[in-house]
């Protein structure tokens, strides 16, 4: 177990009348890679403001390594960030940028020579894959190589911590997955602590050693990527992370819930007799079996090839159930279909629930449409300079 | 291809104003009033080197005077918010609503002798000033008037500087003054270079402000060219060769401006 290097504690952000954090506590480990994920306008990248020093807390405190640094300015902060819109200086070039730091810095009250400068930049940008490019014009690169760029440019100063905001959004598909290797290869070989926003759960899950995961201010679960995925907390983390059926159901007894008026074994207890409850079952743990011997029977009404898998849309009882099987079933066949009690997750019921409906999965695309009015009301300051 | 017909009649404008008018400026320049061939109007200009130096020296200290005043507003309205911008650019433009001659003679009765400034200076108890008809007069009343051009490409560069990209600079240490002499100095370079262009250029050429702040005893290059053509010295082919010049030397100078701001631009882009 690493130690604390960073705390919020209780920490509430409200713009004007409109609060976007609520009493946050959150304690980061020297030495993790930690994602901040959850959908746009969720608070994600003020949290990282207010560890940037960028945004001071309404209320509440930020503690880095046992002190408090409410007061603290960015500049003053062992904290870099990596900007989601990269935010390079055009008027220099790659070295210039990279450099930009370490010229500032005044280590015992003096300038960093020039030999070690030129060491570190150059040792920097070999990290980052972009040697040769030191002479060139920020502005002539691809957004990948300015993405690296920015991430040199921080992790030059040798940082304690690293914070991204979204660095990846604006790389296609093949690039993403690229730089999610590199920036994982990167922490793990410089043990930088890495704080991640991102509301792509895919890359969250790749990446990270821990996932926060964030709706309308509050957190709501908190853990490692396969603690999140096989245990959600709420309908809402098991709709946002993967792919999910979510019904109701009512808890008869330790290890007994009842789903459509069927009993099925579950692993979950601790819950009151006849309490009802969400119930999580993921496509991949859903298993298609002759009718007679299904705990389910219902007919296939849709199929999408996916490469690997199917994603069959099974009708049980009136729910929509979106099972992935790799055995091919026509639509209208008649099947059934039994679960393992380790796939049957138990949810208490929270506000989230009855909200995802059918088979839901979240939609990143759907979230960028609701994106743009949700971003310029949390940023006051969007008008200042 | 149809939109292409909508530029004939601004191509015709240009052709009888703008081009037409510079042929004659050299066609007069190398003529003599008999119409032969000759040089004699470029080595009859020897005699007013005084005037050109005069001129460029006024209007480059001008120029350094609105860069001065210029940029610190910029910079500040620029930071301002929105609301506050909307207005104070307006009151910029304001005066240049105004008739340009009505404005310098409103100096003149500030700067007089027995002028606004020098009665307020006398009632606080401080001796009076003599201004009005001096090298600084001119300068004051090129400040004024050409101040607005420096304040606005300036402060338009400035206000498109990311405020990620300032962020990013205080995330590497940066406190606000480095922020400002390592990011919105240089970034801004290209708006100070066309301020510079903007009131040197127009400096240059003035000479009504020198005529009512200067009293006509410190002749510019405006008002020489003005007394060839105009005036009592009449003398066309004169005039028009000291314009070529003044043009020449101009171009020149817009040129290796530009020059040294593409290499700005082509780090911006």
């Amino acid at each position: 177990m690493s130690k604390e290097l960073i705390r919020l504690s209780d920490c509430t952000m409200a713009f004007d009348q409109n609060v976007v954090l609520h009493n946050i506590n959150l304690s980061i480990n020297d030495q993790e890679f930690l994602t901040l994920l959850g959908p746009s306008g969720c608070g994600k990248t003020t949290m990282l403001r207010i560890i940037g020093g960028f945004q001071q807390p309404t209320s509440g405190d930020v503690y880095f390594d046992g002190v408090r640094i409410n007061d603290v300015p960015p500049y003053k902060r062992t904290i870099n960030t990596v900007f989601q819109k990269y935010a390079l200086f055009t008027h220099l070039n790659v070295f210039e940028n990279v450099a930009f730091g370490l010229k500032l810095q005044r280590p015992n009250g003096k300038k960093i020579d020039k030999e070690e400068i030129n060491e570190r930049v150059m040792e920097m940008l070999r990290v980052v894959s972009l040697k040769g490019f030191e002479k060139r014009s920020v502005s002539t690169l691809s957004g990948g190589q300015q993405q690296r760029v920015a991430i040199a440019r921080a992790l030059v100063n040798r940082p304690k911590v690293l914070l991204l905001d979204e660095p990846l959004g604006a790389l296609d598909m093949r690039l993403r997955k690229d730089m999610q290797n590199e920036l994982k290869r990167i922490q793990q070989m410089t043990g930088i602590t890495f704080v991640y926003v991102t509301h792509d759960q895919e890359e969250a899950l790749a990446m990270s050693d821990t996932v926060v995961v964030i709706e309308a201010g509050i957190i709501q679960q908190i853990g490692t990527p396969q603690h999140i995925y096989d245990e959600p907390q709420n309908a809402f983390v098991a709709d946002f992370i993967g792919e999910s059926n979510i019904v109701d159901g009512i808890m008869l007894s330790d290890n007994v819930v009842e789903i459509f008026g069927r009993k099925f074994q579950c692993i979950d207890s601790g819950f009151e007799t006849n309490e009802p409850v969400d119930v999580v079952i993921r496509p991949e743990d859903i298993e298609i079996v002759p009718v007679e011997n299904g705990m389910l029977t219902g007919t296939v009404i849709n199929i999408t090839f996916r490469g690997v898998l199917y994603d069959i849309i099974v009708d049980f009882a009136g729910y929509k159930w979106l099972i992935q099987t790799t055995a091919l079933s026509p639509v209208g066949t008649r099947l059934g279909m039994r679960i393992q009690p380790e796939g049957i997750h138990i949810m208490k019921k929270s506000q989230f629930s009855g909200m995802f409906g059918d088979y839901s999965s979240y939609s990143v695309e759907y979230d960028e449409i609701g994106d743009a009015e949700h971003e310029v009301e949390i940023d006051p300051d969007a008008e200042d300079v | 291809m149809k939109a292409k017909y909508f530029a004939y009649p601004y191509v015709l404008w240009m052709a009888v104003f703008v081009v037409a008018p510079i042929f004659l400026v050299v066609y007069y320049a190398f003529i003599t009033r008999d119409g032969t061939f000759t040089l004699a109007n470029f080595s009859a200009m020897g005699r007013y080197t005084s005037v050109f130096a005069r001129s460029f020296w006024l209007s480059a200290i001008a120029t350094v005077i609105c860069i001065i005043i210029g940029y610190p507003i910029s910079y500040i309205l620029a930071k301002e918010n929105v609301r506050v911008q909307r207005i104070m650019i307006m009151l910029i433009m304001l005066p240049m609503w105004m008739n340009f001659l009505l404005r310098t003679y409103a100096w003149m009765s500030i700067l007089e002798n027995t002028g606004l400034l020098n009665r307020f200076l006398r009632f606080i108890g401080l001796p009076a000033l003599r201004i009005i008809n001096t090298q600084t007069a001119v300068i004051i009343g090129m400040v004024y008037n050409f101040v607005p051009f420096m304040i606005l490409p300036i402060y338009s560069v400035i206000v498109k500087i990311d405020r990620s990209v300032i962020e990013a600079a205080q995330d590497l240490g940066a406190s606000n003054s480095k922020v400002l002499t390592k990011l919105v100095i240089p970034l801004s370079l290209p708006g100070v270079l066309s301020g510079i262009t903007m009131v040197f250029v127009p400096g240059v050429s003035t000479f009504v402000i020198s005529q009512l702040l200067g009293g006509g005893k410190e002749m510019l290059l405006g008002d020489l060219i003005e007394l060839q053509f105009l005036g009592a010295a009449y003398n066309p082919h004169l005039g028009s060769s000291i314009s070529l010049v003044m043009m020449i030397i101009v171009v020149v100078f817009m040129y290796i401006m530009n020059r040294f701001g593409e290499g700005e631009e082509s780090v911006m882009l």
